[in-house]
């Protein structure tokens, strides 16, 4: 595998005008339609949105594992468009250079087979190294994301497992071939506060300590708030706002994501009324025309249900980027 | 939630709902086929709690902490193990089928999943109508006069009677489910996870549309949530619950301000919060470990094996939820060692801490 541009300015991941569309009995479904983004290396990229936003399909996509989708674009990464790549480079990529995690990792489990086995299955599957020194770097690596007594635990089922062990024994699984990348989706989406807490720190450790670029993707903007350095706000599987993390939180400009924001209860709203978006997210297979968030907008105009805005620069910002013909951001296709 | 319910906050209201000392356990088997044990699991252990009329009651606490199942034996679909739960005033914990009838038209349960706790195969409009059909009360085009009513007030086009939950998207199922609950004018309804299921924007409408009919109505509401931004925005008391226990009872913004035990304040400082300004700057306990089994679970205090001001008397004696030094009436914690106001936990915390 050519790793060039390894140093200066070049993104880790580079993906552009990504479309991914599914037939359906009902018709086309486009899932995405249409998003551009990168990750720097050793940066956390949040992805935020509801169900059906197309966030998971997008990265699941560039990864090969939307079997039958119809996928245009590119996505290159360390130089390599991963979208013209046969199945078998994709593998190699997938371990050694992105590694995922997923919501529920019981399913990411073989239920009748050790958590150590199936680790060591992992890495000699990609790597050289004999049966003795892969359960060594599983046992190493358990004990490095927080399993107490990880030379026991390594004989361990996945059921003898709590549902915040079998995420760590995940997220070790992910780091034993040291990927660039780790693809999170919805990783504490299924644990308790309390647990959630625990694997959002030891994310943020990976990525200190490891130098790890991760893209989280959640519906949390909690979550988001804990470890993005930027985040992508997604909706009907176009990305509505771009923004550093604080940029989004401290000034969140497009009006679906002001909408998400006042549905949130907040500690200053001493029981006032919520303030929902009303209505309910489009059909992906019949999208309304223009910006497929202006049937529940408040603030739409004529224009808004004509053209689609793209994605520009608010005034005065150079990261900060919008979708929308209200703010200066919405560029002309 | 309501302006009424501020009374309740402030003592006066009286206890719709009162448990005392209630006590579930479920019978478990385990061990090999040839040496069959026989475990109980302790999913509520003496529990003893008041809703009050008019008041939300949110019972907070992570999975497998017992709230479901206390909320299930207040209404009855649990038979308790010990204690008793009364409603109005009437021992609702040993009455017979047909003595639990009329309590029945008063007491509703709000689910989780819309897509679980509705058929499939039938019509919103008969889902509806099933408490007037099980109650024998409004028939033919009365009863249909009054499905269409109840659509109409949780948000839905009463044309849509003819449909099947199928054609409804989660928070429209979710209308269905809340439209049912109320349809016989209950006083009291159980709202389990009522929008754990729902996305954020979706979520804010039944937020809101509980709260509408909480003042429209005048329900009780036992709210059970794991989600403690929710439960800040909508509940007048809270009740947190660890391993079957409750550990922590007081109104909303004292807990959240000034909390006193030590599980609470680490479940707090555990909160997602949508702010990153606010999320550097708090306070942060990452509790180790999981909570133990209920299959035996740990001596005195529940708590003493993951918390940070444990001490030796915490493993040897039990606790009940009383006021204690420092504790108000209306805020009580069941801890030997609570917290003081501003006292820092995150210290011994990161001692404790092995990660």
């Amino acid at each position: 595998m050519t790793t060039p541009d390894r140093a200066n300015g070049t993104p880790l991941l580079d993906v552009r005008g990504l479309h991914v569309a599914f037939t359906t009995p009902d018709g086309v479904l486009e899932a995405v339609r249409g998003i551009s983004f990168s990750v720097d290396r050793g940066k956390v990229l949040g992805i935020v949105g509801e169900s059906g936003s197309g966030k998971s399909v997008a990265t699941q996509t560039m990864v090969g594992l939307t079997r039958g989708a119809r996928v245009a674009g590119e996505a290159v990464f360390e130089g390599q468009d991963l979208l013209a790549m046969s199945p078998d480079q994709l593998r190699v990529i997938r371990g050694r250079g992105i590694a995922m995690i997923f919501q529920n990792p019981l399913s990411s489990l073989h239920p009748l087979y050790r958590i150590g086995w199936q680790i060591v299955e992992m890495i000699q599957a990609h790597e050289a190294a004999t049966r003795r020194q892969a359960r060594a770097r599983a046992i190493e690596l358990l004990g490095l994301v927080g399993i107490p007594r990880p030379d026991r635990r390594v004989d361990d089922y996945p059921h003898q497992f709590s549902g915040g062990m079998l995420q760590r024994a995940m997220i070790a699984m992910a780091l034993a071939l040291h990927p660039r990348l780790l693809i999170a989706d919805e990783p504490t989406t299924a644990l308790d506060v309390t647990v959630q807490a625990q694997i959002l720190r030891l994310l943020r450790r990976v990525q200190q300590e490891f130098g790890t670029a991760i893209i989280l993707i959640t519906h949390d903007l909690g979550v988001i708030a804990e470890v993005a350095d930027e985040v992508i706000v997604m909706y009907a599987g176009r990305a509505m706002e771009v923004a550093p993390r604080r940029e989004l939180f401290r000034t969140p400009s497009h009006p679906y994501t002001r909408g998400l924001w006042h549905s949130i209860p907040r500690p200053d709203m001493e029981g006032a009324r919520l303030t929902p978006i009303p209505g309910q997210p489009p059909s992906l297979i019949a999208p309304p025309p223009g910006c497929p968030f202006h049937p529940r907008c408040a603030e739409a105009v004529a224009r808004c249900g004509a053209d689609t805005p793209l994605l520009g620069a608010l005034p005065g910002t150079e990261r900060h980027l919008s979708a929308c013909w209200l703010t200066e951001g919405g560029a002309s296709p | 939630m309501t302006t009424s319910s501020v009374d309740a906050v402030a003592g006066c209201g009286e206890a719709l709902v009162q448990l005392e000392h209630v006590v579930k356990d479920f019978p478990v088997k385990s061990g090999s086929f040839f040496a069959r044990k026989r475990e109980r699991v302790h999913a509520v252990a003496d529990v003893s709690l008041d809703v009050r009329r008019g008041e939300t009651l949110a019972l907070v606490g992570e999975t497998g902490c017992g709230k479901s199942t206390l909320a299930r034996c207040i209404v009855r679909l649990h038979d308790l193990t010990a204690g008793r739960v009364l409603f109005d005033g009437h021992d609702i914990s040993v009455a017979s089928h047909a003595e639990l009838r009329p309590f029945r038209r008063r007491m509703q349960m709000v689910f989780q999943d819309p897509y679980g706790s509705l058929n499939p195969r039938r019509r919103v409009g008969s889902i509806i109508g099933d408490p007037f059909a099980i109650h024998g009360v409004a028939h033919g085009a009365e009863r249909l006069r009054r499905v269409q009513e109840l659509m109409e007030l949780v948000g839905l086009n009463s044309e849509h009677y003819n449909r099947f939950p199928g054609d409804f998207s989660g928070g429209q199922r979710q209308r269905v489910g809340i439209a049912r609950a109320i349809a016989l004018r209950p006083d009291f309804i159980v709202c389990d996870e009522p929008v754990s299921a729902l996305d954020v924007s979706i979520r804010a409408q039944i937020l809101n549309l509980l709260a509408e009919l909480q003042d429209e109505l005048g329900l009780t509401y036992l709210f059970i949530s794991h989600d403690l931004s929710v439960v800040r925005h909508v509940s007048d008391r809270v009740a947190v619950m660890y391993l079957g226990a409750v550990v922590e009872v007081a109104p909303v913004g004292s807990l959240y301000g000034h909390a006193r035990h030590p599980y609470t304040r680490a479940l707090l400082s555990a909160m997602p919060v949508a702010d990153s300004e606010r999320a550097a700057a708090r306070e942060e306990i990452v509790l180790t470990g999981d909570p133990p089994s209920p299959l035996d679970p740990p001596s005195g205090c529940r708590f003493h094996p993951r918390c940070p001001r444990a001490q030796a008397r915490c493993a040897s004696e039990a606790l009940v939820l009383a006021p204690r030094l420092g504790d108000t009436a209306e805020h009580v914690a069941a801890c030997h060692f609570p917290l003081a106001d501003g006292e820092v936990l995150a210290a011994a915390a990161a001692r404790a801490e092995s990660l």
